[in-house]
């Protein structure tokens, strides 16, 4: 039984996906959390904070994306309105949220307001929403599906999630519990884990060359750490295909 | 007191340059029908303060906003509102940029009577930079925390959409969130309450007694608005109409067909807007 199991398995893992690479380097992002909320913003990281949960991070507090938090087999075991999030659930800080970013620079400030001048914008996106306050008050990490240039930034137009310089110019009520964790992206995964706190390659996908994520990222990057991103365990893996996303919905946004 | 009127009596207390707050999140329970009714008013120059949805959308399209105090305006199954994009994009409107929290704190300090309330949200964010009257406070114990000193957003007028309520005003939300209703109403000089149904008062002890979130004591007007919230959504009473949503970014996305969208939905009473709604969901089933 255990031989079969073993070799059905590794025939599973030869045809790994790039999106089932990136749900698993999300939910690596929950590793060790225990009982804080996660609040995944985005369909991969929200695949990953699942995966997490069904795994190693079982404590996981999880919404269903309106006002009540949802137990792994779907049971409501909270009431957390947009309020309460506001009021206490932030700024209390058990919390984990996965952002999207239009744009990132090297000390991980985001923006997701508006492209241009905030004055007169080039494009207008959807306001800095809560991403000041995230940034300054609990681990925040973010998730882009697309590394490219135009996301990897030198500098963003508005700072709306606050970087590691930024918070340490604002003095010690912005840094004191700034935690800015990671960025996974389709190509890599980044931190800050570096002696000024800019961003530097944790590792990249199977299949992905540091030059690939170098080129992709308009400032430099330390790569002397840079390792591969693990694969996906058997069980993860039919997890990610059988459970927590049979339809397959994360090939459409990290397509193969 | 019976506090019954109609929509169009709560736009014509809406005067130019009113700060006006709106209720509901995104595209979620957002007092549309009162929306409307502004619409159809020659009122200009309005503050608006708003957890922003197609509310935001619609007023800038129709040239009702001079600046908007927001953390975000989305439509939530869909990100952006062309109309909103638009006005940025072409200078039409002015804004106040916050993080949402401090949104919560203003209305907060606002309703509680307070000129402000520290908060850590928006330290080393541009929303310091691009509002440079923010000032910070520090905190007189010993740990000496430099906080935002977040003001108050003292509204004139406070629009919202809840299920029930009775004529006297007491309002009740029967769905999952109260969202920032509450600190809304009680932000302003006056809140009027549109509802789904007005009902006996005896009838509001049919959900829990916390569903009543607003009590006539803060409630200026009520308004009787069936699909009041349409095209976001109400629940339990029904959920956002994403077909209708969907053609009104289309529309709104093109300026060739905006016109028609106003002349189909817009340019008659609320009737008209209900009556042709549900001729669209006809012709889409």
């Amino acid at each position: 039984m255990r031989t079969a199991r073993r070799s059905e398995s590794s025939d599973m893992r030869t045809d790994v996906t790039r999106s089932e690479v990136a749900v698993v380097a999300c939910a690596e992002l929950f590793r060790d959390a225990g009982e804080v909320l996660a609040s995944p913003m985005g369909l991969i990281p929200a695949l990953g904070a699942k995966l997490a949960r069904l795994t190693f991070t079982p404590d996981l507090l999880l919404t269903d994306g309106e006002a009540s938090l949802l137990d792994a087999d779907g049971n409501v075991e909270g009431w957390q309105p947009f309020k309460k999030v506001l009021d206490v659930v932030v700024p209390h800080g058990k919390r984990h949220v996965v952002m999207g970013a239009n744009q990132i620079d090297r000390f991980g400030n985001q923006n997701i307001s508006a492209i241009g001048a905030h004055a007169s914008p080039d494009r207008q996106l959807l306001g800095v929403r809560g991403a000041p306050g995230n940034t300054v008050n609990h681990r925040t990490s973010y998730w882009t599906p697309k590394h490219s240039t135009r996301v990897f930034v030198d500098a963003v137009d508005v700072v709306s999630g606050v970087g590691y310089d930024n918070a340490r110019k604002a003095g010690l009520a912005a840094s004191r519990f700034h935690d800015v964790h990671r960025v996974v992206t389709n190509l890599a995964v980044l931190d800050f884990d570096t002696p000024d706190r800019s961003m530097r390659v944790v590792s990249v996908h199977p299949g992905v060359d540091v030059k690939d994520v170098l080129a992709a990222t308009s400032f430099p990057l330390d790569t002397s750490q840079a390792t591969e991103t693990r694969l996906p365990d058997a069980e993860e893996l039919r997890l990610i295909r059988e459970v927590v996303d049979p339809k397959a919905t994360r090939e459409k946004e990290v397509p193969a | 007191m019976d506090k019954r009127m109609t929509a169009d009596e709560v736009a014509a207390e809406i005067r130019d340059g009113m700060t006006i707050g709106i209720g509901g999140w995104g595209s979620r329970r957002k007092p549309m029908t009162l929306v409307r009714a502004l619409l159809r008013t020659d009122v200009k120059d309005l503050t608006v303060v708003s957890y922003g949805g197609p509310d935001v959308g619609l007023l800038a399209a129709a040239g009702k906003i001079r600046r908007l105090v927001f953390g975000f305006v989305t439509l939530d199954s869909v990100p952006f509102d062309p109309h909103f994009a638009r006005a940025r994009q072409s200078g039409a409107i002015d804004v106040t940029e916050y993080d949402e929290g401090m949104v919560a704190a203003g209305l907060s300090a606002a309703a509680k009577r307070l000129p402000f309330l520290p908060i850590r949200a928006g330290l080393g964010s541009d929303v310091v930079t691009t509002n440079p009257d923010l000032r910070t406070v520090t905190s007189p114990y010993a740990d000496g925390e430099e906080l935002l000193a977040m003001p108050e957003l003292k509204l004139n007028v406070a629009l919202v959409h809840l299920n029930r309520a009775d004529a006297r005003g007491n309002a009740q939300y029967l769905g999952p969130d109260p969202y920032f209703d509450d600190d809304f109403a009680l932000a302003a000089d006056r809140c009027f309450v549109s509802v789904e149904r007005v009902v006996n008062t005896s009838e509001l002890s049919s959900a829990p007694v916390q569903s009543l979130l607003l009590n006539r004591g803060a409630v200026t007007g009520v308004i009787s608005a069936p699909h009041g919230a349409h095209f976001t959504s109400a629940a339990p009473d029904y959920g956002r109409d994403e077909a209708f949503q969907r053609h009104y970014v289309a529309s709104a996305k093109d300026p060739d067909a905006w016109p028609s969208f106003v002349d189909r939905f817009l340019s008659g009473d609320e009737a008209r807007y209900q009556s042709e709604v549900a001729r669209f969901r006809e012709a889409a089933a």
